[in-house]
């Protein structure tokens, strides 16, 4: 079982330099992509409504009032 | 040293006797600790007191705090408070970061610079863009020297820094009694106590000075203040400032206010800071986790493995 998928994963990816490079790269960004998305979602729920995205559609259209006076 | 000396001479007769018997009996058994057990109680007895009166003496010269103050020069040490910013997964509260501004421009401002924060540092934390512009603009800075070596006014810029009070250290000194009002750029950075401490200041003061307690002429009481006479004097009463947001301006969500918003002054980074400290941690423990099992997978045929001594069959 293991074996079979380690000679695929070996007979896919690695056997081929090019393909092997090419799927670290990949692979590096998949997951950090996925990392950031991730952690970011999370720190947002424990954070939500104290940050700046969270409170600025108060203030986004309140400009133009502050200008006048 | 004597007494030293003496106590240390037992332990090494009774060591090296100890190591006498492991010798003589090595040949006979070849499981070593069964006898390590067995040390005399006196020799443990003294042992242990030497080693308390060692560890005692160390903590009676170098252990102790000196106090070269009294109390009342301490200052009262402030109380602790639960501040959510502070907790490692939280960023600053930014609502409250904005009614701090609003409480340090209508309130501290008048005497305190801030002189190490510029405007654009606002912009997308607390206040939007033109918001920023408006009151940077506010605010008249020098030139550049022109063609002809003058020095002109212009309107404030995103880029320019916070102006102070005062143009100098002197006509501070000089409008406030001879006292400095401190500049509050790092403020909670440099005060012992940080938030707890600034809090406490703001809210700290009593009607009127405790019975016995000598205030000078333009001197105000707080017991927070190392010394207990500050030249400041209680500015934070309800109402002071209007929010816009509709809190209400009380004296305790005031301070509460424009602590966290000079928190955020001396540590901008924070947010940022903790967020990537929990992405760092988050990271590190998958790969600590990795590096335990590539260890156990290394180690596996070492340490299971069994090494057996056959003797050599001597000849008849």
């Amino acid at each position: 079982m293991a074996g079979a998928l380690a000679s695929s994963i070996y007979q896919t990816l690695i056997r081929r330099n090019a393909v092997y490079l090419t799927s670290i790269f990949v692979g590096a960004f998949a997951f950090e992509i996925a990392f950031d998305t991730s952690t970011n979602k999370i720190w947002d729920t424990w954070n939500r409504g104290r940050q700046w995205k969270d409170i600025k559609y108060q203030y986004m259209n309140k400009a133009e009032e502050e200008d006048e006076d | 040293m004597l007494a030293r000396t003496v106590l240390r001479s037992v332990p090494f007769r009774g060591a090296a006797r100890q190591s006498l018997n492991k010798t003589s009996s090595r040949a006979s058994s070849s499981s070593a600790g069964s006898e390590s057990t067995s040390s005399p109680i006196h020799l443990t007895v003294t042992a242990s007191i030497a080693t308390a009166v060692a560890l005692g003496s160390a903590t009676y010269l170098y252990g102790q705090e000196a106090f070269a103050m009294t109390p009342a020069e301490e200052g009262l040490h402030a109380t602790q408070y639960p501040w959510e910013h502070a907790k490692w997964n939280k960023t600053f509260d930014h609502a409250a970061l904005r009614r701090g501004f609003q409480v340090y421009r209508e309130v501290c401002a008048s005497c305190h610079s801030l002189t190490r924060v510029p405007w654009r540092s606002f912009v997308g934390v607390t206040h939007t863009v033109d918001e920023m512009k408006a009151f940077a603009e506010e605010n008249e800075y020098d030139t550049e020297p022109n063609d002809q070596g003058e020095i002109e006014k212009r309107p404030g810029k995103l880029s320019d820094y916070i102006p102070p009070p005062y143009p100098n250290e002197e006509a501070a000194r000089f409008a406030n009694g001879g006292a400095l009002p401190p500049d509050l750029s790092l403020i909670v950075k440099g005060r012992h106590g940080g938030c707890n401490y600034i809090f406490s200041l703001l809210t700290g003061y009593p009607d009127e000075p405790p019975a016995g307690a000598a205030v000078q002429e333009g001197m105000n009481f707080n017991p927070f203040f190392p010394g207990t006479a500050i030249a400041m004097a209680r500015v934070l009463f309800d109402g002071v400032v209007e929010y816009e947001d509709g809190t209400p301006a009380t004296t305790s969500q005031m301070a509460k206010d424009v602590v966290e918003f000079l928190n955020w002054a001396a540590e901008p980074e924070m947010d940022d800071r903790k967020k990537m400290g929990f992405k760092a941690l988050t990271l590190l423990t998958g790969l600590f986790a990795l590096s335990v099992w590539v260890k156990r997978y290394k180690w596996s045929p070492i340490k299971t493995r069994k090494v057996v001594y056959s003797p050599p069959v001597p000849r008849r």
